[in-house]
């Protein structure tokens, strides 16, 4: 641990490899390019994400959303630019466990969790701990693991389905199994790409809710293209447009502004 | 409290009831049956078992430790390795470089050199032969050879993310070439007749009915040994990330795992149970040479898992047994069609009985 003083506004503690949002903001994506093959999937693209912030962010297919996702979780190196989590973590020297371990959860469009294990098990699986071998071959989940399980078998409401295979669940279900894994992850910040897709309508307005109520505790990113969900979550919208962001603001602002209209509903 | 506790437990037991049952009665019959009925029940009865019987149960017993470690391995953490009979006769050869140094002056030339190398007119042993003369340098070297290679090997294979097919390939491939090099004389490993004519172990006559049994008794403890650590790993948290690896590993990556060390880990212990089996065969079976090294032998291997059952602990070992069984009697009934008939299980059991011989238990089961 080193302490560095800065300036006027006193002094705070600098854990490496923990995160430092002291200023407010947890994700910075500056001057990010990536290219497959001379497409560029990401120009120049520049954003910033404050703590506590839920953001949506939409564009059309092929705008660069999962490539930003791949970026910061370290799946996708950056040609060039800078991505930082905080002020301190360099997200583009990192590896994915790394990332995921430092505080940025994920959630694909494909709902991913382990499906030959039962549901408890992928939450015994993603709950925040020592994730190394040694820990795992003799490691137990402690009492308060267990609580915080169980707190969130509640809150993504599959209580009575834990002992089940979590390949037998809905679609539905498994997208609620993948968000309560990463609620178990304890992430500072939350990527979600598509989290209500193939949900019913209800389904939709719980995750609309539980995500309203996760902001705040913590960062979210939410990749959608449902835009009832996303008028109904949103506070601000980055609207991304082949690689860089198209407009930026308040979901009105945003969907009466021309160049917007004019990218989804054609010339 | 909004909740209501939740009260799943996880799979941590070890063995069920049965499970235990069934382990001590594989037990008695390791330490109790075979003995008494080869060394007690005289030849002439009926219940006699044979020296034949016993040496091959004994290396049925060896190559069911492999199925074990690769079904470690493949059946769950999903890598296919094709070169698995390069750690089984890495462990050997080390060994049986004890058992040469054991053979002392009484070589067909009389000298303190294994033949092989009067025979290339060495003067001295070369220097990576040093201490192998010292029992437990030997044991060590078993462990260590094998484990080194996979550690060194896994490391730069998985760290660049070799998966699938790939890797099934490249395991193959180093299986191979292992065998070409030792096949060379000059390599100083006995070149295409390996080690053979082996006389003691620690002093101790090694053709006698006794030395049989022992190594039998042996092969059937580790065997079981191993089956037990099998079961722990595959049943504690560690287990879990490894099947998880198998199903999503990109998932695994986002939970915070590192998937390489966990790779790693089952790999390097899964060549180190393959060492300990050749170490134990190679007495049993009295010779061997680079054709163990053989890909030929490494898809036979993964034949036996699929065929006892990927991912069950039990299913691999019936699988060894089933096909092992069916190959000494094959080969001796109609030795020219074996491994057609080999070929035709393996198609047979990947389309009909995926799940394997286990599988189809569970099925009739239900």
């Amino acid at each position: 641990m080193e302490t560095l003083a800065s300036g006027d506004s006193g002094s705070h503690t600098l854990i490496p490899g923990e995160l430092d949002a002291s200023h407010g903001v947890v994700l910075y994506l500056e001057e990010v390019t990536v290219s497959f093959d001379g497409f560029r999937a990401l120009n120049n693209l520049s954003l910033t994400i404050d703590v506590g912030e839920l953001r949506c962010i939409i564009g059309p297919n092929g705008a660069g959303k999962t490539t930003m996702m791949d970026v910061i979780t370290g799946k996708t190196r950056p040609d060039t630019g800078t991505v930082f989590f905080g002020q301190t973590l360099d997200l583009s020297q990192m590896t994915e466990a790394q990332i995921a371990q430092a505080g940025i959860g994920r959630k694909f469009q494909k709902p991913t969790v382990f499906e030959n294990h039962s549901v408890y098990e992928n939450l015994e699986l993603a709950i925040k701990t020592n994730k190394g071998v040694w820990n795992s071959l003799f490691g137990r989940l402690s009492g308060e693991q267990t609580d915080r399980i169980g707190e969130i078998l509640y809150t993504i409401n599959l209580v009575d389905k834990a002992p089940l295979r979590a390949g037998l669940l809905s679609h539905g279900q498994k997208q609620w199994l993948e968000i309560g894994m990463l609620l178990a992850q304890e992430p500072k910040l939350l990527l979600l790409d598509e989290p209500v897709a193939g949900m019913t309508d209800h389904e939709t307005e719980r995750t609309a809710e539980l995500l309203t109520a996760l902001a705040g505790q913590h960062s979210i990113i939410v990749v959608e293209h449902d835009m009832d969900f996303v008028s109904s979550i949103a506070r601000k919208v980055t609207v991304l447009h082949e690689g860089c962001v198209l407009a930026e603001g308040p979901m009105e602002t945003v969907q009466h502004n021309e160049k917007v209209i004019e990218v989804y509903l054609g010339r | 409290m909004r909740y209501q506790p939740v009260s799943v437990g996880l799979a941590q037991r070890l063995f069920s009831t049965k499970g235990w049952t069934g382990l001590a009665a594989a037990l008695g019959v390791i330490l109790v049956l075979v003995p008494l009925l080869n060394l007690l029940v005289p030849v002439s009865s009926p219940l006699h078992l044979s020296d034949y019987a016993v040496a091959l149960a004994g290396k049925i017993l060896c190559y069911a430790m492999v199925a074990l470690a690769m079904d470690l391995i493949w059946g769950y953490t999903g890598i296919l390795s094709l070169g698995h009979s390069l750690f089984f006769a890495l462990g050997g050869y080390a060994f049986g470089m004890y058992l040469m140094r054991q053979i002392g002056h009484d070589g067909s030339y009389g000298s303190n050199l294994p033949d092989f190398m009067v025979f290339l007119d060495w003067k001295a042993y070369p220097w990576y032969w040093s201490f192998t003369d010292h029992f437990w340098y030997a044991a060590m070297l078993v462990i260590a050879v094998p484990a080194l290679l996979a550690l060194v090997f896994g490391y730069f294979a998985f760290r660049s993310r070799i998966k699938g097919v790939y890797f099934s390939i490249i395991t193959q491939a180093m299986t191979y070439a292992f065998m070409l090099l030792f096949f060379r004389n000059e390599t100083g490993f006995g070149g295409n007749n390996g080690f053979t004519d082996f006389k003691r172990i620690a002093g101790i006559p090694i053709a006698t009915g006794e030395m049989r049994m022992a190594l039998f008794i042996l092969s059937g403890l580790a065997l079981l040994g191993f089956l037990l650590l099998a079961r722990a790993i595959v049943t504690s948290k560690f287990g879990r990330v490894l099947t998880a690896i198998r199903d999503a590993e990109s998932r695994v990556m986002f939970c915070g795992y590192n998937p390489l060390r966990y790779k790693l880990a089952i790999w390097t212990f899964s060549a180190v149970i393959c060492g300990i089996a050749g170490a134990l065969y190679v007495p049993q079976v009295g010779i061997i040479n680079p054709s163990e090294m053989s890909p030929a032998n490494s898809i036979e291997i993964a034949i036996w898992v699929a065929v006892g059952g990927r991912g069950t602990l039990i299913g691999p070992l019936l699988g060894a047994g089933i096909v092992n069984g069916a190959k000494s009697w094959f080969t001796v009934a109609f030795p020219e069609y074996w491994l057609y008939f080999l070929g035709l299980l393996f198609v047979l059991v990947t389309l009909f009985l995926p799940q394997g011989v286990m599988g189809l238990l569970k099925k009739m089961r239900r």
